[in-house]
């Protein structure tokens, strides 16, 4: 068999098998329940006395919300002061200068909503003291934001009533020191001993052997990629991300990295069923996530492999699939498994270009991240599963004229609006951005023109780079279709304003409906309740998803995607 | 406010537990095991470093093997790596591909045009691919050998020695590092 399948195969296997383990110690972890990891406790409790926190005080989901927000703020301003005046801070060897200020807002907000998205190139663009204090403490702390969210969420829906959804200090805290940092040092090690680097030396000069002369870019890349993965983050230490040959060295490293985008994500999805004690829940929801994330696998993998049938036209040999703006190391398969993974999620890291990969890989990278969904972001595409579920147990309930309930608790006209206003966002947003994107290429060439022309590909390609940015901006993802020039003053701020709507809107209203939800009398099970963790009831949200979801982004793949598709 | 407070102190407690705890065990540990201690691995001949292992550079005399086009600055300009972001169907990029094939075509007369492998015509992700197919290397050797004049079978018994196999044999690609096989060829003169 061919090895660029087996290695897609191996990997695949590697991260279902992991989540299981993993997602069972992360339910315990947020339970308070004893783990191989508690002798970090020491240091928790020294965190927490340092910041003035008590730990143990009780949170509703308002409280908990405020302080989430808070936080969220605070962080936003630290990042915009350290991002403006980076050239004047230390660790700084190769004198790179601060950062505008629409260019800092983008870059700022973007790290805060764990998206990451990046319109500098890491190598000029920031020092290695923002490096560190702002884009890899983001990459931790926001991570651990998400995932305290699911935490309150499933401490609300795992009782019966209560007020209280734990403290989000807390899980914010013991996410960074349980979950994210012991698997971030091990990924570290690996890819160090893989030949990342991890110095504060500047540039490398070398001598190439023609004689010309060569800066070889580094500093502490090997600290920064195993958080960037394993936190749905994405941001790359380098321009080109995972592509570049330190930032990612050999296949064995892309592995460990392929590994590290899925891992969480999926172990949240089991964590949810061991927290509950509901686990053929845990395992349903699982189920429907891996069956569409195994589509988009398969046909992103033949994709790639197949080949650019217009280089076929040219009658040279194509052999190994579609390898513009792709990796020998790496291969079209391992490509191609990334992209689907980095997009199912809201990682954004890249291994290769998706600008040019073929149309329905880009559809399929699109189609993933507009649904925002299968496995998500660490926590929050959990979170947004849950709001899938509360429209699906909605219809169905009217469907079979049964009182629609979740987990023992109604759902209710207030609940159904708040999932119906999360859920309708996220394709307004990135349907309003585009067209008034394409609006203004079409009406106003002048200021396109004053932006640099935004476009690096004409005709339906060009409709989807627009499509794709605002697409990975409101899915938090951050890969984009990098042809397009987004560094300027339409995209820096359209995009930031994209970015907050779409990470907070949903957040606020996920932890709302858990704590109302929470709040309600419990209803017992009985004969007449409409069962939750049923393969009927999988096959029906994923129903709903597809419906409310992808088809509300049809016709604009039509015009993009799909018409490129058919021009091959 | 209170909040406020607690999220000040909550971050720089997060800086030294993240931005310099980590960091530093990390960067002990890159001392240690790391290729170069911490820095990029390099690539010696005769006891000057020619480049870094992992970076591809710059090759455009007959005497070397060539790696792939690349859209890194002026080319494999490792201080701003970049791709080509071409898209698949964009006219442009198709006649750049044509033009490169005719230009790999003159300085390789002896093939013919479907002998010419995609990979050598289109250019990588980082635009600093430090690699190339096994394929791509064979279909130098002729033009390589002429020009430094040894014989076809001196070089490709290089080749055949410096193709890497995929990881634990069977997972991966196959690749040839480009400059790691101009430095053996220099080696072997």
């Amino acid at each position: 068999m061919n090895t660029e399948v087996l290695g897609v195969i191996a990997q695949i296997v590697l991260m279902v098998v992991l989540s299981y383990p993993l997602g069972k110690y992360i339910a315990k972890v947020y339970k308070g329940e004893k783990t191989w990891s508690d002798f970090m406790k020491p240091v928790e409790r020294v965190m927490f006395k340092l910041s003035g926190i008590n730990p143990n005080e009780e949170m509703n989901w308002k409280q908990f919300l405020r302080a989430l927000l808070v936080v969220n703020l605070f962080w936003f301003l630290w990042g915009m002061v350290l991002l403006v005046t980076q050239g004047v801070l230390p660790l700084n060897p190769d004198g790179n200068v601060g950062q505008t200020a629409h260019q800092a807002f983008n870059t700022c907000i973007s790290f805060m909503v764990n998206c990451n998205l990046q319109h500098y190139s890491g190598e000029s663009g920031l020092t290695y003291f923002t490096q560190l204090f702002v884009i890899m403490l983001f990459q931790f702390i926001t991570a651990a934001t998400g995932m305290a969210a699911m935490a309150g969420i499933m401490k609300a829906l795992a009782a019966k009533t209560t007020q209280t959804i734990g403290n989000f200090w807390n899980y914010l805290v013991l996410s960074c020191t349980r979950v994210l940092l012991p698997l971030s040092l091990v990924v570290g090690f690996i890819l160090i001993v893989q030949g990342t680097p991890m110095g504060f030396d500047g540039k490398m000069k070398v001598t190439t052997m023609e004689g010309a002369t060569q800066y070889v870019s580094q500093g502490p890349t090997a600290a920064i990629v195993p958080i960037k993965q394993l936190g749905t983050n994405g941001g790359g230490y380098f321009g080109v991300n995972s592509s570049h040959p330190l930032e990612n060295p050999t296949y064995f490293a892309n592995m460990v990295e392929c590994w590290s985008i899925l891992i969480i994500p999926m172990a949240m999805a089991f964590a949810f069923g061991f927290y509950l004690k509901r686990k053929k829940l845990g395992y349903s929801i699982y189920g429907v996530m891996l069956f569409a994330y195994l589509v988009g696998v398969c046909i992103n993998v033949s994709q790639e492999m197949g080949g650019n049938p217009r280089i076929d036209e040219m009658g040279i040999a194509q052999d190994n699939g579609a390898m513009e703006g792709k990796e020998i190391r790496l291969g079209s398969a391992a490509t191609a498994l990334w992209s689907i993974t980095t997009t199912v999620t809201s990682n954004g890291s890249v291994n290769g270009m998706h600008d040019s990969t073929m149309p329905l890989s880009g559809m399929m990278e699109m189609l993933n991240m507009q649904i925002n969904t299968w496995f998500g972001g660490v926590g929050v595409g959990w979170m947004n599963y849950f709001t899938f579920i509360i429209i699906a147990v909605f219809i169905s309930g009217l469907m079979v004229g049964r009182t629609p309930e979740f987990l023992g608790h109604k759902v209710e006209a207030r609940e159904m609006k708040i999932a119906s206003i999360v859920a309708l966002l996220h394709p307004f947003i990135i349907l309003v951005g585009t067209a008034l994107a394409a609006y203004l290429f079409v009406h106003a060439p002048a200021f396109v023109e004053s932006e640099g022309g935004w476009l690096n590909n004409p005709g339906y390609h060009g409709l989807s780079e627009m499509l794709y940015e605002y697409t990975s901006c409101a899915a938090n993802n951050g890969s984009g279709f990098e042809g397009l020039g987004d560094n300027t003053w339409f995209w820096n701020y359209s995009c930031g304003i994209v970015l907050i709507l779409g990470r907070f809107v949903p957040i606020v209203g996920q932890v709302a409906i858990a704590g109302i939800l929470a709040k309600k009398k419990f209803i017992p099970e009985s004969a007449g309740t409409l069962q939750t963790d049923t393969v009927t009831f999988g096959v029906m949200t994923f129903a709903v998803i597809f419906i409310v979801a992808a088809l509300s982004f049809f016709p604009v793949h039509a015009l993009s995607t799909i018409a490129e598709h058919l021009s091959l | 406010m209170k909040n406020f407070i607690k999220s000040f102190r909550l971050t720089l407690v997060f800086c030294v537990f993240f931005s310099v705890c980590y960091i530093l065990v990390l960067w002990i540990f890159a001392q240690f095991a790391g290729p170069n201690s911490g820095n990029a691995e390099v690539v010696e001949l005769n006891g000057k470093v020619v480049g870094a292992a992992n970076v591809g550079q710059s090759f455009t005399e007959d005497i070397y093997f060539w790696g792939r086009p690349s859209c890194a600055g002026e080319g494999y300009d490792a201080a701003s790596s970049a791709g080509s972001n071409k898209g698949p169907t964009n006219e442009e990029y198709l006649a750049e591909v044509e033009a490169r094939i005719d230009t790999f075509l003159k300085h390789h007369p002896y093939l013919s045009r479907k002998e010419v492998p995609a990979e050598m015509v289109t250019a990588s992700g980082s635009g600093l691919d430090p690699d190339i197919t096994p394929a791509c290397a064979y279909v130098q050797v002729q033009r390589v050998a002429k020009a430094r004049g040894m014989s076809e079978e001196t070089v490709k018994a290089i080749v055949d020695k410096a193709v890497e196999k995929p990881f634990m044999g069977i997972f991966g690609t196959e690749k040839v590092n480009v400059l790691k096989l101009n430095a053996a060829l220099e080696k072997a003169k």
